[in-house]
C-alpha cells in the first residue's frame, strides 16, 4: 500500500502541473482501495487460463475450453463489479491507480508496473470481457469438432488477457507489452489452421504489417523517454501539457509515431492490407479481432494519448486524414467483395476509419469515437458470428453469390444479423444511427476547408456503407436460392445463436442508452479532462446533416435493392467496371505494397548480400587468407633443429636487449 | 661500480627462523618423492604401480591440506632479519600468490598423476615405455617388455617436478628460484623422453627440451649475476630496495640483468621468441606428461614471474616493461597465427598454450593486485581444461597408437558423442566462449589490463581480443571436423578404425573433473575469483 501511495503522489504532482487550454486534467488517479486493488485479476484470470491450457497439454482437453470460457466470464464479472463501484463515485474520484510492482529500476529510468482504472479503460474492459466472453461461448459450438480446440481456447484467453493489459496499463511501456501480446495472439489465431499454407501466410502478413506499426510505437516511446524522462502516462501527459501549444517538432514526431502504431493495429491506411487476409482464421477469431480486441487498440491508443495529440495539431490533422481515407477506402472495397467475411472486414476498416476520424477531431470527437467503438463492437461481433453461423449452415462456403434466400431457413441468424445490418447503416433508433450521426456532425465542426472535406467524406461514407451492407444482407438472406447442390442449410446450435441474440440486443439499444441520454459524454469527458463540451456548432445545421444522411442511406439501400433483389444475382461475378475490378483487388493495396516496399526491399537485400559476399566476406576472407599465409610462412621457422631454436632465442634476446639499450 | 657495496652476511651468526607449518606442503611433496624412490627399490614389481600411484595421489592431497594449514602461517620464512641493516634475508615467501599457485599445482598434479597412471589393462602406465634406456626398436627393448618391465619411476619423477613447481613461486631470492627451476625441469626432461610409442620422436623432444632448457638457464644465471652486481644481493627485497635507491648510471647492469632473468622464466611459459621447443616437446612427450607440463609448469613459472615482477623488480619496472610488452604481443600473435595451420592435435594445443601464455602476460602487465588475481585465476582455469583435453587426446587411438592427426578426428562426434562433446566444450573454453571458465579468465585479465595498464594495457587487450578471434577459428575448426567431417577412409575395417578406448576410472575422473570445473568456473566463477583476488598480496 505504501508504494501505492507513492504512485498517487507522483500522479497527483504530475496532474497538478497541467491545466491549460480546452483540456484540463483535474481527474487525478487515486490509489486503489477495496475491491479496486484486485483489478489485476482482470488480466490474471484469462492469463491463467491460457497458461493452464497450454502447459497442461492433453490432460486439459476435456475441461479446458469450458475453463477458458468460465475464466473469461470471471474477468467480465470483476470488470462489472469495478464498473458498478466506479458508478458510485464522483467524477473526480473515479480514476484509480493500482500499483503492481516495481518493474524497471535503473538509475534515472524507473518504471513501475501499474494499472490505471479510469472511465476510459473500464469501458474497454467491459467491451472486451463481455463481447470476448460471448465469443468464447459461441466458439464452444463453432469449434466443437476441431481437434485443436484446447489450443484455440488457450489463444483466445491469451488474446483477451493481452488486450486487457493493453487498456489497463498505466505506462506506455506496459501498454507495449499488451500491444505485443495482442500481436502475438492474433498471429497465432489467424494462422490457427496453419497446415493450410495460405492461412499461415495470412498470419505472417498480419504479423509483419503489425511490426511496422510496433516499430512506430517503440520509436514513439523512445522519443517520449528522451524528452520527458519517463514513459508512464502521468509523466508524459504532464510534459505534453507543459509544451502547451508551442508545436514543437518532437511532439508531432511522437504523435505521428503513435499514429503509425495505431494504423498497424487498427488496419488503417496505409497499413490496412492485413485485415482482409486475416479472415483466414476461424470466424470467432475474426469477430474477436474486429469487435473486441486488436483493431480497437489503435483507437484506444490515439484517444488515450489525447494530451499528446492536443499539443500537436499537425499530427491531429494527419489522424483525421488517415481516418477519412480509410473510411472511404474500406467502403469502396466493401462494395465489390463477394466473400462474406472479406466484405465484413472491409466494413470494419471503414468503421474504424470513422472512429479514427472522430478521435482526430479533438475533444469534440473523443467520446463519440468511443461510443461508436462500443456499438460497433456489438453489431460487428454479432454480424461476424452470424457470418460464422451462415458458413456453418452452408458447409463453410463464403461466396455470397452462392447464398440467397437463407432467411426462412436460418431465422435466428437472419434476424440477429438483420439488426446488426440496420444498426451499421444507421437505421434511425438503432445503435449506429446515434453514434455515427454524431461523428458526422462532429466532422462538420470547424473552420475553413476542413469541415467540408471531412464532413462530406463521412457523409458519403455513410451512403456507401448503406449500399454495401444492404448488398451483403440481400445477397445472403433474401433473393433467390443460388446454392450448390450439396448444401443443406440449417440453423446453428444454441451455443452459437444465444451469443448472437445477446449481441443483437446490444446492437439495437446500446446507442440509445449511450448517446441521447448524454451518458457517454458525461462518463468519458471527465476522463479526458473536458469540463463541459465546448459549444461549437457544425457549419451546417445538425438537423440538415441528419436528414441528408438518412437520404443517402435510403439511396444506398434502394440501389442495393434494385441490383440484388429485383435483378438476379449472377452466380459468377461479372467483369464489372474498372472501379469494381480495382475494389475487388482491395484497390491494389497488395500490388502497391509489393511495388513500393517488397521489390525495392528485395533488390536492397540482394545488393546487400552482394556487397556482403564480395565486400565484407572478401575482406574477412582476405584477412583469413593473410593470417593463414603468414602462418604457413612462420611455420617454416619451426624446422625441427635445436640449433635453429637456440638461435631464435639468442636473436630474440639480442634484439630486445639492443632495443632496450637504445631506449634507455 | 662500487657505489652499492656488495652486502655480505651479518657479522654475528644468527640462527635462521623456520616456520615448519608454512613449508609443510613442500616437505610433504619432497618426502613423498623420496619415499617413491625407496618404493621403486623395495616394493615387488607387480604391486609397484598401485603403490606408487596411490602414494603420489595421497601425498599430493595431503600437501593440499597442508597448503590450507599454511594459509594461517603466511609470511617470510627460512632466513633471518639482519637487525643492523634491517635487511630481511629470507629464502621463502609464504603468501597469497605462492599458496594459491601451490594449491593449484597440487590439485592439477593429482589429475596429472591420475592420467599418467592409466594402464589400459597393461602392467605399467600405458603411455610410458617399459624401458626408457633401451634403444628404440632394439632387442633389449623387446626383452624388457616381454619380461614385464614397467616404468613406475614416473611417479617419483613427477613428484620431484611438482616439488620444484611449488617451490618456484615461493622462492624469495634468485638462487632459490634457480634451484626450483632446475628441480622442476630435470624430471620433466626425463619424463618427456619416456613415451611408449613413437619413441624416437619422444627422445628427440626430450633432448631438445634439455638443450634449450639449459640454454635458458644460462640466461637466467647470467641475469642473476648482473643483478647481483647491481644490487649486491640475491634477495628480491634487497634488489627492489637497491633499484629505488641506486644511481641511474648503474642501469647498464640492471636492464640486461632484469631482462635476462625474465628470459629464463619466460622460456618456461613458452613466450615468443623462447617458445620454439614447445610444439616439438608437446608433440613428442607422452600425452599425459604433456598435459601435466602444460598445466603445472605454466602455473609455477607464472607464479615466479609475478613475484619477480611485483616484488623483486617492481621499482625498476620502467626499465623492462617495454620488453615484456613486446614479448606479450609477439606471444599472442605468433601463438594464435601459427595455430591456424597446425594439423596435429598436440601441436595445435601447443601453439594454443603459447597464445594463452601471451594472454596471461597481459594480466601480469596490469601491475595491480587485480592483475595478480586475474593471472592466478587464469592459470588455474587453463590448467584444468588443458589436462582434461590432453587426457582425451590420449584416448583417441588408431591401431593402438594415439591418433593425433586432425584428419583422424573427423566424424568423431557421431560415434563418440560424449567424448567429442567434452572435447568440444574444452575447445570452447580455450576460445573463451561465455559459460566456460576460459571466458571468465580472459575477461579477468583483459579487464585488469584495461583498468590499470594504461594505454599499453589497452593496446595489449585489443591485440589480445583480435588474437582470441583468430584462435576461435582454430578451435571451431576442430569442433566442425568432429561433428560434420566424414570419418577418414571409412573402409568398414573395424581393426583400422579410429576409436576412443574406454579408460579406467582414473582417467575418466580427471577428464570429468577438468570438464566440470571448466563449466563451473564459467557459470559461477565468483568463489574462485574472490579467492584469487584475496590471494593477490605479496609479502616482501
Amino acid at each position: 500500500m505504501q508504494s501505492g501511495m507513492e504512485t498517487l503522489a507522483t500522479l497527483a504532482n504530475g496532474a497538478g502541473t497541467y491545466a491549460a487550454g480546452v483540456v484540463t486534467h483535474d481527474g487525478e488517479a487515486h490509489a486503489a482501495t477495496g475491491f479496486t486493488s484486485y483489478a489485476w485479476l482482470l488480466v490474471a484470470l484469462p492469463l491463467v487460463g491460457a497458461a493452464v491450457l497450454l502447459l497442461g497439454g492433453r490432460r486439459t482437453d476435456k475441461f479446458g475450453p469450458l475453463l477458458a470460457t468460465a475464466l473469461s466470464w470471471g474477468a467480465f464479472l470483476v470488470g462489472a463489479i469495478l464498473f458498478i463501484g466506479m458508478l458510485g463515485r464522483d467524477d473526480g474520484d473515479r480514476p484509480k491507480s493500482v500499483h503492481l510492482f516495481d518493474w524497471v529500476a535503473g538509475g534515472s529510468f524507473n518504471v513501475s508496473a501499474g494499472m490505471l482504472l479510469d472511465q476510459l479503460s473500464l469501458v474497454f474492459v467491459l467491451l472486451i470481457t463481455f463481447v470476448g466472453s460471448l465469443i468464447h461461448v459461441y466458439s464452444l459450438g463453432y469449434m466443437e469438432h476441431d481437434p485443436d480446440k484446447r489450443r484455440f481456447f488457450a489463444y483466445l484467453n491469451l488474446f483477451v488477457a493481452a488486450m486487457l493489459l493493453l487498456v489497463l496499463a498505466d505506462s506506455y511501456l506496459l501498454l507495449y507489452v499488451g500491444w505485443e501480446g495482442v500481436g502475438l495472439a492474433s498471429y497465432l489465431l489467424i494462422g490457427f489452421w496453419h497446415y493450410n499454407p495460405a492461412f499461415a501466410t495470412a498470419g505472417n502478413k498480419a504479423f509483419v504489417m503489425n511490426r511496422v506499426g510496433d516499430l512506430g510505437l517503440s520509436i514513439g516511446i523512445f522519443i517520449m523517454f528522451f524528452h520527458f524522462g519517463g514513459v508512464d502516462f502521468s509523466t508524459v501527459f504532464a510534459g505534453a501539457e507543459a509544451v502547451n501549444g508551442v508545436n514543437q517538432g518532437f511532439m508531432t514526431a511522437i504523435g505521428l509515431m503513435l499514429l503509425l502504431a495505431a494504423c498497424g493495429k487498427s488496419a488503417q491506411f496505409p497499413l490496412q492490407a492485413w485485415l482482409g487476409d486475416a479472415m483466414a482464421g476461424p470466424t470467432p477469431v475474426s469477430a474477436l479481432i474486429h469487435a473486441a480486441t486488436m483493431v480497437t487498440a489503435g483507437v484506444y491508443l490515439v484517444v488515450r494519448s489525447a494530451p499528446i495529440f492536443e499539443a500537436t495539431p499537425d499530427a491531429q490533422t494527419v489522424v483525421v486524414i488517415v481516418g477519412a481515407i480509410t473510411l472511404l477506402f474500406g467502403a469502396i472495397v466493401g462494395c465489390a467483395k463477394d466473400d462474406i467475411k472479406k466484405a465484413l472486414a472491409a466494413s470494419t476498416m471503414s468503421q474504424i476509419g470513422y472512429m479514427m476520424l472522430a478521435a482526430g477531431l479533438g475533444p469534440v470527437g473523443y467520446a463519440f469515437a468511443i461510443a461508436h467503438l462500443l456499438t460497433h463492437g456489438f453489431f460487428k461481433a454479432g454480424m461476424f458470428l452470424g457470418a460464422g453461423s451462415v458458413m456453418h449452415a452452408m458447409d463453410n462456403q463464403v461466396d455470397m453469390r452462392r447464398f440467397g434466400g437463407l432467411f426462412s431457413l436460418t431465422k435466428i441468424t437472419a434476424v440477429t444479423f438483420g439488426v446488426g445490418w440496420l444498426a451499421i447503416i444507421g437505421f434511425p433508433g438503432l445503435s449506429g444511427f446515434f453514434t455515427k450521426d454524431k461523428i458526422i456532425e462532429a466532422a462538420f465542426i470547424g473552420v475553413g476547408w476542413r469541415p467540408w472535406v471531412f464532413g462530406l467524406a463521412a457523409l458519403i461514407g455513410a451512403g456507401v456503407t448503406a449500399f454495401y451492407m444492404s448488398r451483403l444482407y440481400f445477397m445472403t438472406f433474401l433473393g433467390k436460392k443460388r446454392w450448390t447442390d450439396d448444401v443443406h442449410p440449417h440453423e446453428s446450435p444454441l451455443t452459437m445463436t444465444i451469443p448472437m441474440m445477446v449481441l443483437s440486443l446490444g446492437s439495437g439499444f446500446l446507442g440509445l442508452l449511450l448517446v441521447p441520454t448524454g451518458f457517454i459524454t458525461g462518463w468519458l469527458n471527465p476522463a479526458f479532462g473536458i469540463a463541459e463540451t465546448a459549444e461549437e456548432h457544425p457549419v451546417v445545421a445538425p438537423i440538415i446533416i441528419t436528414l441528408v444522411t438518412l437520404l443517402l442511406i435510403v439511396a444506398g439501400v434502394g440501389l442495393a435493392y434494385l441490383r440484388y433483389i429485383r435483378d438476379d444475382v449472377p452466380v459468377l461475378a461479372p467483369t464489372g467496371s474498372l472501379v469494381t475490378q480495382a475494389a475487388r483487388q482491395d484497390l491494389y493495396q497488395d500490388q502497391i505494397n509489393e511495388g513500393l516496399f517488397m521489390r525495392p526491399g528485395v533488390h536492397l537485400t540482394r545488393s546487400l548480400v552482394f556487397a556482403d559476399s564480395k565486400g565484407v566476406d572478401g575482406a574477412a576472407g582476405g584477412l583469413a587468407a593473410m593470417i593463414g599465409g603468414s602462418s604457413s610462412r612462420l611455420r617454416k621457422l619451426q624446422n625441427g633443429f635445436a640449433r635453429s631454436y637456440a638461435l631464435t632465442m639468442l636473436a630474440g634476446v639480442v634484439a630486445i636487449l639492443g632495443a632496450l639499450w637504445v631506449i634507455s | 661500480m662500487t657505489s652499492v657495496a656488495p652486502q655480505g652476511l651479518p657479522a654475528v651468526f644468527q640462527q635462521s627462523t623456520i616456520d615448519y607449518l608454512a613449508i609443510l606442503p613442500l616437505l610433504i611433496v619432497f618426502g613423498v618423492a623420496i619415499v617413491g624412490v625407496l618404493v621403486e627399490a623395495f616394493v615387488p614389481r607387480d604391486r609397484r604401480h598401485m603403490v606408487q600411484a596411490g602414494l603420489a595421489v595421497v601425498g599430493l592431497l595431503a600437501a593440499f591440506v597442508a597448503v590450507i594449514v599454511a594459509a594461517k602461517h603466511q609470511g617470510l620464512t627460512m632466513g633471518i632479519t639482519d637487525g643492523a641493516s634491517d635487511r630481511r634475508l629470507f629464502a621463502l615467501a609464504i603468501d597469497g600468490p605462492a599458496l594459491f599457485m601451490q594449491g593449484t599445482i597440487l590439485l592439477l598434479g593429482v589429475l596429472g598423476v591420475l592420467t599418467m597412471a592409466e594402464r589400459l589393462g597393461g602392467v605399467g602406465p600405458d603411455a610410458f615405455t617399459p624401458s626408457g634406456a633401451s634403444t628404440p626398436g632394439s632387442p633389449f627393448e623387446t626383452n624388457a617388455s616381454r619380461a614385464g618391465a614397467l616404468t613406475s619411476e614416473v611417479f617419483p619423477l613427477t613428484m620431484f617436478a611438482i616439488f620444484g613447481m611449488i617451490l618456484f613461486p615461493t622462492t624469495n631470492d634468485l638462487i632459490g628460484m634457480f634451484v626450483a627451476l632446475e628441480v622442476l625441469s630435470l624430471p620433466l626432461y626425463i619424463l618427456s623422453g619416456l613415451a611408449r610409442r613413437r619413441r624416437l620422436l619422444s627422445q628427440e623432444a626430450s633432448l631438445k627440451y634439455f638443450l634449450l632448457g639449459a640454454f635458458s638457464s644460462a640466461f637466467f644465471l647470467f641475469g642473476s649475476a648482473l643483478l647481483y652486481g647491481y644490487s649486491g644481493s640475491f634477495v628480491l627485497g634487497d634488489i627492489s630496495k637497491a633499484i629505488s635507491t641506486g644511481p641511474i648510471e648503474m642501469n647498464g647492469l640492471l636492464v640486461p640483468g632484469a631482462f635476462l632473468v625474465f628470459v629464463g622464466l619466460l622460456f618456461k611459459v613458452a613466450a615468443v621468441p623462447f617458445h620454439a621447443w614447445t610444439p616439438d616437446v608437446y608433440q613428442g612427450a607422452p600425452t599425459p606428461v604433456t598435459g601435466f607440463m602444460a598445466a603445472c609448469t605454466k602455473a609455477a613459472a607464472f607464479g615466479a614471474i609475478l613475484r619477480l615482477a611485483y616484488v623483486g623488480l617492481d621499482t625498476g619496472r620502467w626499465e623492462w616493461t617495454n620488453a615484456l610488452v613486446v614479448i606479450a604481443l609477439l606471444t599472442m600473435v605468433v601463438g594464435s597465427v601459427l595455430s591456424v595451420t597446425q594439423t596435429d592435435m598436440k601441436r595445435l594445443l601447443a601453439y594454443s598454450s603459447i597464445a594463452h601464455a601471451g594472454f596471461v602476460l597481459v594480466g601480469v602487465l596490469a601491475f595491480d593486485s587485480k592483475g595478480v588475481g586475474a593471472v592466478l585465476f587464469y592459470v588455474a582455469t587453463y590448467g584444468f581444461a588443458i589436462i582434461a583435453a590432453f587426457a582425451i587426446i590420449s584416448l583417441v587411438r588408431q591401431n593402438g597408437g594415439e591418433a593425433t592427426h586432425l584428419s583422424q578426428w573427423a566424424g568423431l562426434g557421431k560415434r563418440y558423442p560424449l567424448v567429442a562433446g567434452a572435447f568440444a566444450f574444452l575447445m570452447l573454453a580455450f576460445a573463451g566462449i561465455p559459460a566456460t571458465s576460459g571466458f571468465m579468465a580472459k575477461f579477468a585479465v583483459f579487464s585488469a589490463a584495461v583498468g590499470t595498464g594504461g594505454a599499453t594495457g589497452t593496446v595489449l587487450v585489443v591485440v589480445g581480443v583480435l588474437c582470441s578471434a583468430i584462435t576461435v577459428f582454430v578451435y571451431a575448426r576442430v569442433i566442425v571436423l568432429m561433428y560434420f567431417g566424414d570419418p577418414p577412409g571409412d573402409t568398414g575395417d573395424a581393426a583400422n578404425a579410429v576409436e576412443v578406448v574406454v579408460p579406467s576410472v582414473t582417467t575418466t575422473f580427471s577428464i570429468a573433473i577438468g570438464t566440470v570445473i571448466t563449466l563451473a568456473l564459467g557459470v559461477v566463477p565468483s568463489a574462485l575469483l574472490d579467492l584469487a583476488d584475496r590471494a593477490s598480496q605479496f609479502v616482501r
